[in-house]
């Protein structure tokens, strides 16, 4: 028996699929039902690569019986003629919070049952306790929004924590629960936010990556001592939670690479939910072969009508709004797994037409559906379940009238688990078109057209046009217009689709009645005249960084090192006539020359020839001086996430080397200052800060690629008035006193001795003999400080008076163990014959003080003293301003107390190698040092010297005429996107206005949410 | 106290030249014989005659061609070589205001209520403060000592760096009114983390709270005596209704400065002067049309937006000299009193990118002094104006070469001593160190 598909639309949504059996008693008779359905006729699309042109679905019970070309109809089923349709496999978001309550940091009862009392771990934002499938309730609207844009499976999490528990993959259905589901436990979750939990630890990223990495070596020491230690609820589902496969909230191109480097030392290939950008580096995605969760949640366009407002939004932004639509297709290019997911997007409508756009800027329609069910099945081992239409398998599918992909595809029904869902009416016929329609011996001209669904149109008369409103349901058409503009003419008619008429009556303003009657003349051309105008996608080039004075990669790709891949790649320089401040001793040449190959000075004579090689660059520096890099010993440019992580008054665990962020703008402000190489540290909000990293302002490169290679390993300490909480309302953290910090040393030192010796007596016991006792539990924290015990890592400690500074050394000699650097050290000058004895370098401000009470005795002349005392004294920023001037800054060393013009200079580069261990490789020229150089156009002491050409590796990484060009290239590139953005709003495109965002400037007293 | 034998030794020994033995002090002719003297108009005089008595400026002349009768003065001072400046003058700073920026109790320059015209920030200076020394030891001699933050933030006065009292050290006294002009843009967030700056809820609010305030207190100063109850705060905007006074309007992107602008016509303001004025050098001929001269905000300080020239805070002086708009330089920011001493360094860069170095140095005396209407008594080295004078070793733009070995205020000798020496000493002793 074949039904008309009418009825089925009036009946709604079909009651299918109960269980055969039920643990819910009924009231009354109970109603099993078990109808088996047969879709004829359509285009099945059985997965991304097998389409059916004419073929049969056949489902029963929720469950696929058959989808083929001829598959066989079994006898009672219910047919239906699907005549050229398309059926598609339901779409499956696997990054969804679909039915689970909303997170919310005010919410008066925790979501997480780990904030509760009882035997959880320390940290609340370590939820791996934390169940989707125990809170997990229907919610009809969300299911429909999702079902209307083709989603009908979705594995559902809570998005609160770093560690978040396991997500369900359920139907997005209107059974019961107890029916819905297909996995309980089908992925584990993470992230590098802590969410709800009140705990102020971690209170950074660089604080939530440590966490997350203590955390698995936590659980691994658990799991293998189990029976003898704690019982730990949160250990014991992170253990469980071990098994399922592993999602991570990246949300950002370097957070990707900074999960997928977790994963990498836990041997976790995590599928990575990414945050639309990672088109912007996408050689160092694809190097990390993940699997991908990707947002289509593009930037909304910009209002940059006023020219002064516009000024707001970067060239990252205007170029990402730009771009962001390209995302998917960069990703299929470079070969990368990728699912989509419809998380992020203000408005869950715009999935399907953002898809569309995705395929418009070159993503391929397989990749697309595939993106869409089988990669999301894959990547959670449910490919058998969901995600394909084959027998076997669930029942979830959605009927269109064409290619979903393109622009006016209709979602007609979606069936899910079986079950029905009916959108819109599949037989409604098109009635778009050109009309003739009579009102009182009167001829109108009337047009419909717009979507077949929600068709629109226009009305003429003689020679006046207006516009008419129209809804169409059930073969009944409404008409209105406004004849005048007070005036509405109401039609209501019936259509007859085999003469395409319409016929019926309608009134006047004025409360008359006419008939009216409309005949089809011709089909409405204006749609197809529109998709033919095929939009011609051209966008620009990605910038390496992302950023304005980022550079598009060398068109000709060639480039013999990462070094080499986004600058002007000389295999030699030679500069010619410099003033040489060579740092080895006071020489200071005038009219040498410097050759520099393969990274290295090579030699430094008068009168070297030029080079004869293919990529060779002579530089005419007469008149300039040439001097070594300038080393920033203390700088907080190029991180992300906060600088400090202050909860407690040791975070030694945290390390500044994994929220290097290589797009900070200041990194090429400082180039432009001569600085190249820069110790990028912790805050000074605790005792025992984190440990630090050295980079080379190697712009253009990605974080790792800007790491100083093989540097030695530091860590920030900070005494004073920072770390005793002084200048805040009265705390409880220990210390909040100089008292209590010598204590926090006295105690981490003591504990890290007792951990080196307890891993040493674990590591002398017999093998058999390990399982009785309990092994050593590895800490991070401890790791960190039994490195400085073994002389592997060096403190840089912020200091500000001589009573502190005098404390730390006594604690150093009593625990043996060396204080490398006092950092700031600006009373340094009283206790300089102690430093001496110490050993320990200085690096200072050159005359900053007044700006808190320990800072009231510091003096300019502290630079002069400790020089002559015969410490080894740098100058340094702690201030992205200050930075790109410090050769001004170690000038004023010749000012206050008359230290010589060499000397000066020094304050600036070697010392700061020096101290950082660094300067057998940088720091002076010297033939055979790493060509680390900045050319001046002055005399570098001088307030008139400008950075004329900044080198590293013997790469030119600033040029003051590059620069120029650079400037020339940001306004064209600006203008391009501008004018773009211009036609999008005449063209009536919904626009914002630019947000301004700034990159924060981080300094040592800088604590995230707190000012 | 080595430091102060050693400048003593300068000094007694330039003394020795000249037949007479007195210590220099007002009421004594002093010669200033020899220096390059750079004029602060742009001129400079190789070898030059400087002549003080009294605490006026008598004379300034290239030495070429004059014949000095040597014995007519109390005092010379020759310093063949050296370098003579006027005064240096920093405008906009709360130094004198502040001792300790994080020692709430040491800050004395931000008053709560919004609108405060009437208070007064000369009663306030402390002549006493610790930073001050560490200032006029870098030839900054005046200050103009400024109130800071809500909508109308009080009246400024302009004082010595060095003084018994605020009365003793004042030049001019409330020599105008600071307003915070209402910012069409709002920054959001902190500066470690922010947020999308957007529009300014309450721009209109606060736009529409200064212009009623104005007019009111316009009305008010209109009125014959006695037609009003007293309002001391309409009184203290008589001056700049009248044009004895000036209004500072802070203000830094485009749009505020030409809101701020139109905001001082509307109401009639014989002189308004802009303060800020970051985005100054995008709106050059409208400044200039309207005579609008800029108190430039600190230059040494990060472009505001990722796209910007990087040396784009550098550059705008030179920007600005181009366009020939009228602007000084000042340092409000992070650390501003300290920093104050670090005003002729701002200066320098300035030369670095672009502007010439007597233009540089005038953008920190006379254009400074003109702008806060006290050209008449300083800003150069010329006939009739105070003799508030620098001697540098050598240029006083540059770190490397400034050293300021005498300076005069009121003609009188400024002592050059700070505890900062004095520290210094005392450790190199305590050290042995020469």
């Amino acid at each position: 028996m074949v039904f008309r598909l009418k009825f089925l639309f009036v009946l709604g949504i079909i009651a299918a699929n109960s269980l055969a059996q039920t643990t819910f008693p009924t009231n009354g008779a109970p109603n099993p039902v078990h109808t088996i359905y047969a879709f004829t006729n359509a285009v099945i699309h059985i997965d991304h690569e097998t389409t059916i042109t004419n073929g049969t679905l056949v489902f029963q019970d929720g469950k696929i019986l058959a989808a083929a070309e001829k598959a066989v109809v079994p006898t009672g089923a219910m047919v239906y003629d699907l005549k050229g349709k398309h059926i598609y496999p339901s779409f499956i978001d696997i990054y969804s919070n679909y039915g689970l309550p909303e997170v919310s940091k005010d919410a008066k009862t925790p979501p997480a049952p780990s904030q509760n009392k009882g035997a959880y771990g320390w940290n609340p934002s370590i939820k791996a306790d934390v169940e989707a499938y125990k809170t997990f309730t229907h919610n009809k609207e969300k299911a429909d929004e999702l079902r209307k844009c083709g989603i009908g499976v979705v594995l559902t999490s809570n998005k609160d924590g770093i560690v978040r528990g396991s997500g369900s993959l359920v139907h997005v259905s209107n059974q019961k629960e107890n029916e819905s589901f297909i996995k309980d436990k089908a992925a584990g979750f993470y992230s590098f936010t802590k969410g709800t939990s009140p705990e102020p630890y971690p209170g950074s990223l660089t604080g939530a990556i440590a966490l997350l990495r203590q955390t698995y070596y936590d659980a691994k020491w658990y799991k293998e001592n189990s029976s003898k230690t704690e019982y730990n609820i949160s250990l014991e589902a992170f253990n469980q939670l071990q098994a399922l496969p592993a999602i991570f909230e990246a949300n950002d191109k370097y957070n990707v690479s900074r999960a997928a480097k977790i994963g990498s030392e836990f041997g976790i290939k995590y599928i990575i939910k990414g945050g639309g950008n990672e088109y912007q580096r996408i050689s160092d995605i694809q190097e990390l072969y993940s699997k991908f969760i990707i947002p289509v949640n593009y930037p909304e366009a910009l209002d940059v009508e006023d020219p002064f407002d516009a000024e707001q939004a970067s060239l990252a932004e205007l170029k990402h709004w730009e771009m962001a639509p390209g995302n998917a297709a960069a990703m299929e290019k470079n070969f990368v797994q990728f699912c989509f997911t419809s998380a992020d997007l203000k408005e869950r409508s715009q999935f399907l037409p953002n898809i569309r756009k995705a395929i418009k800027y070159g993503l391929s329609e397989k990749t697309a559906l595939k993106a869409l069910t089988n990669n999301p099945a894959t990547f959670i081992n449910a490919q058998s379940l969901v995600g394909a239409l084959r027998t076997g398998m669930y029942a979830d599918f959605f009927i269109s009238n064409k290619n979903i992909f393109e622009e006016d595809a209709v979602i007609y029904q979606h069936w899910v688990n079986g079950q029905g869902n009916i959108y819109d009416d599949i037989n409604a016929p098109d009635i778009r078109g050109n009309y003739q329609m009579d009102i009182a011996n009167k001829n109108y001209k009337v047009t419909i057209n717009g979507e077949q669904n929600k068709p629109g149109g226009t009305v003429k008369v003689d020679t006046t046009k207006y516009k008419l409103n129209i809804n169409f349901k059930n073969n009944l058409a409404t008409f209105s217009f406004d004849y005048d503009s007070t005036k509405t003419a109401r039609l209501s008619g019936n259509y007859d689709q085999n003469k395409k008429t319409i016929e019926g009556k309608g009134q006047w303003a004025d409360g008359n009645w006419f008939e009216f009657k409309m005949s089809f003349v011709s089909a409405d051309t204006s749609k197809t005249k529109a998709a033919d105008k095929k939009e011609k996608i051209n966008i620009g080039k990605v910038y390496y960084p992302f950023s304005a004075y980022g550079e598009p990669l060398p068109d000709d790709g060639v480039f013999k090192t990462a070094m080499q891949k986004f600058k002007n790649r000389y295999d030699a320089i030679l500069i010619k006539n410099a003033t040489v401040w060579t740092n080895e001793g006071d020489s200071v040449l005038k009219d040498h020359d410097v050759y520099i190959t393969e990274g290295k000075i090579v030699r430094i004579a008068p009168n070297i020839d030029a080079p004869k090689l293919a990529f060779a660059k002579t530089i005419d520096a007469e008149g300039k001086h040439l001097t070594a890099g300038i080393i920033d010993e203390h700088s907080h440019i190029g991180l992300s996430g906060g600088v400090n992580e202050w909860a407690q008054a040791s975070s030694a665990e945290v390390r500044m080397g994994d929220v290097v962020n290589p797009e900070d703008i200041n990194i090429y402000r400082q180039l432009a200052g001569g600085v190249t190489t820069a110790q990028l540290l912790h805050g000074s909000a605790n005792p025992v800060g984190g440990q630090s990293q050295i980079i080379k302002l190697r712009w253009g490169l990605n974080a790792e690629e800007m790491k100083y290679q093989n540097a030695p390993g530091f860590i920030k300490f900070a005494l004073g008035e920072n770390v005793k909480q002084g200048n805040s309302p009265p705390g409880n953290r220990f210390p909040q006193t100089r008292m209590g910090v010598e204590q926090v040393y006295i105690d981490i030192f003591t504990r890290a001795k007792n951990y080196k010796k307890t891993l040493d007596d674990f590591s002398k016991i017999p093998p058999k003999q390990k399982g009785t006792v309990i092994a050593p539990r590895k800490d991070l924290e401890l790791d960190a400080i039994a490195e400085i015990l073994d002389g592997k890592r060096n403190i840089t400690c912020h200091s500000y008076v001589q009573s502190e500074i005098n404390m730390l050394m006594h604690v150093a000699d009593s625990m043996k163990f060396k204080v490398n650097t006092f950092t700031h050290i600006l009373e340094g000058y009283k206790v300089a014959d102690k430093m001496k004895a110490h050993g320990v370098s200085a690096s200072t401000f050159a005359d900053w003080w007044a700006y808190k009470l320990e800072v009231m005795e510091a003096i300019p002349y502290n630079s002069a003293i400790l020089t002559k005392m015969g410490v080894n004294t740098c100058i340094n920023s702690d201030d992205a301003e200050m930075g790109r001037r410090l050769n001004q800054e170690a000038a004023k060393g010749i000012k206050y107390g008359g230290l010589t013009e060499t000397e000066a200079l020094k304050l600036a580069t070697l010392n700061p190698a020096k101290a950082l261990h660094i300067d057998d490789k940088v720091g002076s020229i010297k033939v055979g040092k790493i060509a680390d150089l900045v050319l001046w156009t002055d005399n570098p002491l001088s307030i008139y010297a400008k950075a004329d050409k900044t080198i590293i590796d013997g790469q030119i990484y600033f040029d003051r005429e590059e620069d120029a060009k650079l400037r020339e290239e940001i306004k064209k590139e600006r203008a391009r996107i501008i004018n773009k953005l211009i036609a999008e709003k005449n063209k009536g495109g919904k626009v914002v206005k630019p947000s301004g965002r700034r990159r924060g400037l981080d300094h040592c007293d800088t604590i995230e949410g707190e000012e | 106290m080595r430091k102060n034998i050693f400048i003593l030794f300068v000094f007694v020994s330039i003394i020795a030249f000249s037949q007479n033995n007195t210590a220099t002090k007002a009421g004594k002719r002093v010669l200033l014989m020899n220096g390059v003297a750079h004029i602060g108009n742009g001129q400079v005089i190789e070898n030059s005659y400087i002549v003080f008595y009294n605490g006026k400026i008598e004379m300034v002349a290239d030495a070429k061609g004059i014949k000095l009768d040597l014995k007519s003065y109390d005092t010379i001072l020759e310093i063949e070589g050296k370098h003579v400046y006027p005064a240096i003058i920093s405008p906009n700073t709360i130094l004198g205001l502040q001792e300790a920026e994080a020692v709430r109790p040491s800050s004395d320059f931000s008053e709560v209520g919004g609108i405060n015209p009437n208070v007064r920030s000369l009663i306030a200076y402390n002549t006493d403060s610790k930073i001050l020394p560490t200032v006029k030891t870098n030839g900054v001699l005046y200050t103009q000592c400024t109130p800071r933050n809500g909508l109308i933030c009080g009246s400024s006065s302009i004082l010595a760096t060095e003084g018994w009292n605020w009365e003793d050290a004042v030049l001019r006294a409330d020599d105008g009114i600071h307003v915070n002009f209402p910012r069409s843009i709002q920054k959001n967030g902190w500066w470690a983390e922010p947020e999308p700056s957007g529009k300014n809820t309450k721009f209109d609010e606060e736009l529409i709270a200064l212009n009623s305030f104005f007019e009111e207190a316009s009305s008010y100063c209109k009125s014959p005596a006695g037609a009003f109850e007293n309002n001391v705060r309409f009184e203290a905007m008589r001056g700049v209704f009248n044009g004895n006074q000036n209004l500072y309007l802070h203000a830094n992107t485009a749009k505020d400065i030409v809101l701020a602008v139109n905001f001082s016509k509307k109401h009639n303001i014989k002189k308004p002067v802009v303060v800020g004025g970051k985005d100054a050098w995008k709106i050059t001929s409208f400044l200039r049309e309207n005579k609008i001269p800029i108190m430039l905000n600190r230059i040494h300080d990060l472009p505001e937006l990722s796209d910007d020239d990087v040396d784009i805070t550098f550059r705008t002086p030179a920007l600005l000299a181009k366009d020939s708009v009228l602007y000084c330089l000042q340092m409000e920011g992070d650390m501003e009193a300290m920093q104050s001493r670090n005003l002729p360094f701002l200066a320098g860069t300035s030369v670095a990118y672009g502007v010439s170095k007597e233009q540089a140095l005038q953008s920190i005396t006379l254009n400074a002094a003109k702008i806060l209407g006290i050209d008449d008594k300083v800003g150069s080295l010329e006939m009739n104006k105070i003799a508030s004078i620098v001697v540098s070793e050598g240029d006083l733009l540059d770190i490397r070469t400034n050293k300021v070995i005498a300076a005069f205020i009121n003609g009188k000798p400024v002592d050059l001593v700070n505890d900062q020496q004095r520290l210094y000493e005392k450790y190199k002793t305590k050290y042995g160190l020469k």
